[in-house]
């Protein structure tokens, strides 16, 4: 396994804000990598330097690259959606893949041209007269039929309904990704995700807070429901987070004893997004 | 090599309205203008001595009231330079909002993001905008120039060959290849001399944060006004006549075609007369302008801010 990104004390400073405060961290290849965290912690900067359209302090590698100064070579092998709707308007389906095809080296035509043929995509029609979703398909059709090493995707799914939000990820899942891939992603959508991720990392205030593949993370973390009778013995454990559901107390613990917990009531795994309200909580206060 | 292809067919696909449509439409319209003149002409000038303004309708009277055949060809000869005339001042107005809305526009649409997200240099991003706007459309508006000045000129030759003149005698008054040739080597001269507006507006608009427009002109036409302030004052005295002609027209008026034809030029003009009436419009003579050190230091400056405006569109870090 190779490793795909090596971030060493990454900080950005806009005039206000540290976007980033020495952040630090490794993916390797054939990951499915979520980048969570609240609004403004510092996700899309991360992205932005890691696909090198912004300065930084700090040592990053991309696949053995530089992003501020191999920008060229890097793209050949990384490819990103960054938010939805991002094609240009005037764009006919025709004239974007034939630019991409002639412009792109590692572009496989007849891959994209059986992408569109699944859509609806008309191949004079203008993004201008598609919806949202259209647009994303467009652009996923343009992704997916380049052989890259690395797929950025910054909130990819944002604004679109159920059906496209799952026919994207199933795709991505389905007709794209491998071993010899890697996909970060950022959503806030983390309920649609969490199931194809092999990897979690929570960024707050610019620092990464919790770095971790999912079986660590259903080690490490525990959600158990406890009757009222034994709450007071399980908030003597340091719960990490505690809430009331149909008068049971749910309390959430990072790194106890299992058996411990097994005795206190029912234990599960905790979803993503609990860990995450968990972990984040006072970020607006 | 390839990648600059698609880059510059690229723009063109985008502004196809712009460089295409817009110097089709403009002859053709001039076109029907002309047409329409001469049949109000033919129905009512030749009784009344009328002359209608907005088209070559005074130079065909001049061609039929003077025998002198140096004023036919001259006239027959400035009818075929008419359409382009016109085709380049609109043109000017295309790829003035061109090259400010160039490196603007997808920053403020986002789609930026997805031409980033494409192995290009944005050196060759920058410069395919450069090679579109000096060469791509000026190249197709002669095209448009030259073909609707010889249907202008068959217009007025069939028209005039009704009154009694030889068609053939009168083509051969006329020099429809020099003027060709004068409209196509004007092309070179038009990339160097247009640089320095195509510079400023490029930077201008990889720059702006908002209002690129605002920008481009407020800064330049603010800073004559300064100086002529102080030139009031009488605190400085920096040559404000100078400054307007060689600084602010040169970043915001050399986009548009036959600027180079200075003062010199218009001179020669009064002072040769019909003969030699078209000598300053003939390419060899428009290159004289080459000779003055001026011309090559403001492609220079212009070459520069390009390079500006690719450093910054490499670097301009909007959120």
């Amino acid at each position: 396994m190779s490793t795909v990104i090596t971030a060493n004390g990454l900080s950005k400073r806009y005039k206000a804000s540290l976007a980033l405060d020495n952040a630090s961290f490794r993916i390797e290849s054939g990951r499915i990598v979520g980048l969570i965290g609240p609004n403004g912690a510092g996700k899309t900067t991360a992205l932005k330097a890691i696909l090198g359209l912004t300065d930084f302090q700090g040592e990053l590698d991309v696949l053995g690259l530089d992003p501020r100064k191999q920008r060229g070579r890097l793209m050949e092998q990384v490819c990103f959606i960054a938010d939805v709707a991002v094609l240009p308007r005037w764009i006919r389906v025709r004239e974007a893949v034939d630019f991409v095809a002639n412009i792109h080296p590692r572009f496989n035509r007849a891959k994209c041209e059986a992408f569109l043929a699944r859509t609806k995509l008309q191949p004079n029609q203008r993004v201008r007269q598609m919806s949202k979703g259209m647009i994303v398909q467009l652009h996923l059709a343009l992704v997916m039929a380049i052989d890259a090493r690395l797929l950025v995707l910054d909130e990819p799914t944002l604004g679109l309904d159920i059906l496209y939000r799952k026919q994207f990820y199933q795709s991505l899942l389905e007709d794209y990704f491998d071993e010899d891939k890697t996909i970060i992603v950022t959503t806030h959508q983390v309920e649609e995700v969490e199931h194809i991720l092999t990897d979690l990392m929570f960024i707050r205030d610019g620092k990464i807070v919790l770095d971790a593949d999912m079986e660590a993370i259903g080690e490490r973390f525990i959600e158990v429901m406890v009757g009222a009778d034994h709450a007071a013995a399980a908030r003597a454990l340091k719960p990490l987070d505690e809430r009331q559901v149909f008068g049971k107390s749910i309390f959430l613990f990072d790194g106890a004893d299992r058996a411990m917990l097994e005795a206190l009531g029912e234990i599960r795994r905790p979803s993503v997004s609990d860990l995450f309200v968990a972990t984040m909580k006072g970020t607006y206060a | 090599m390839k990648t600059f292809y698609w880059l510059v067919k690229r723009e063109f696909w985008e502004h196809r309205g712009g460089f295409l449509w817009t110097p089709v439409i403009v002859g053709g319209i001039f076109l029907l203008l002309n047409l329409m003149g001469i049949a109000v002409g033919e129905a009512f000038g030749a009784h009344h001595g009328m002359t209608m303004s907005g088209n070559n309708m005074h130079l065909f009277n001049q061609a039929m009231t003077d025998g002198d055949t140096d004023k036919i060809g001259f006239g027959l000869d400035m009818m075929m330079f008419s359409t382009s005339i016109i085709i380049s001042i609109v043109l000017g107005f295309v790829l003035f909002f061109y090259c400010l809305g160039a490196l603007y526009d997808d920053r403020k649409d986002r789609s930026l993001l997805f031409w980033k997200s494409l192995p290009i240099s944005d050196t060759a991003t920058v410069l395919s905008k450069v090679f579109s706007a000096a060469v791509l459309a000026p190249v197709i508006a002669v095209i448009c120039g030259v073909l609707t000045g010889l249907l202008m000129l068959l217009m007025y030759v069939i028209t005039l060959s009704f009154h009694g003149v030889s068609a053939w005698r009168l083509l051969t008054l006329a020099h429809p290849f020099q003027v060709i040739a004068d409209l196509v080597g004007s092309i070179p001269l038009y990339v160097l001399w247009a640089l320095p507006t195509l510079g400023w507006l490029l930077l201008c608009s990889a720059w702006a944060r908002s209002k690129p427009f605002l920008w481009a002109v407020a800064l330049p036409v603010g800073v004559g006004v300064v100086i002529g302030w102080f030139n009031l004052l009488g605190s400085i005295s920096v040559n404000n006549l100078w400054y307007w002609k060689n600084v602010c027209g040169r970043v915001l008026l050399s986009i548009f075609p036959g600027g180079w034809l200075g003062q010199n030029h218009m001179m020669q003009l009064s002072d040769g007369g019909v003969a030699h009436a078209l000598d300053f419009l003939h390419v060899a003579h428009a290159y004289q302008v080459l000779g003055t050190p001026s011309i090559w230091i403001e492609a220079a400056v212009g070459a520069a801010m390009i390079a500006g405006a690719i450093w910054l569109r490499r670097w301009r870090d909007d959120n």
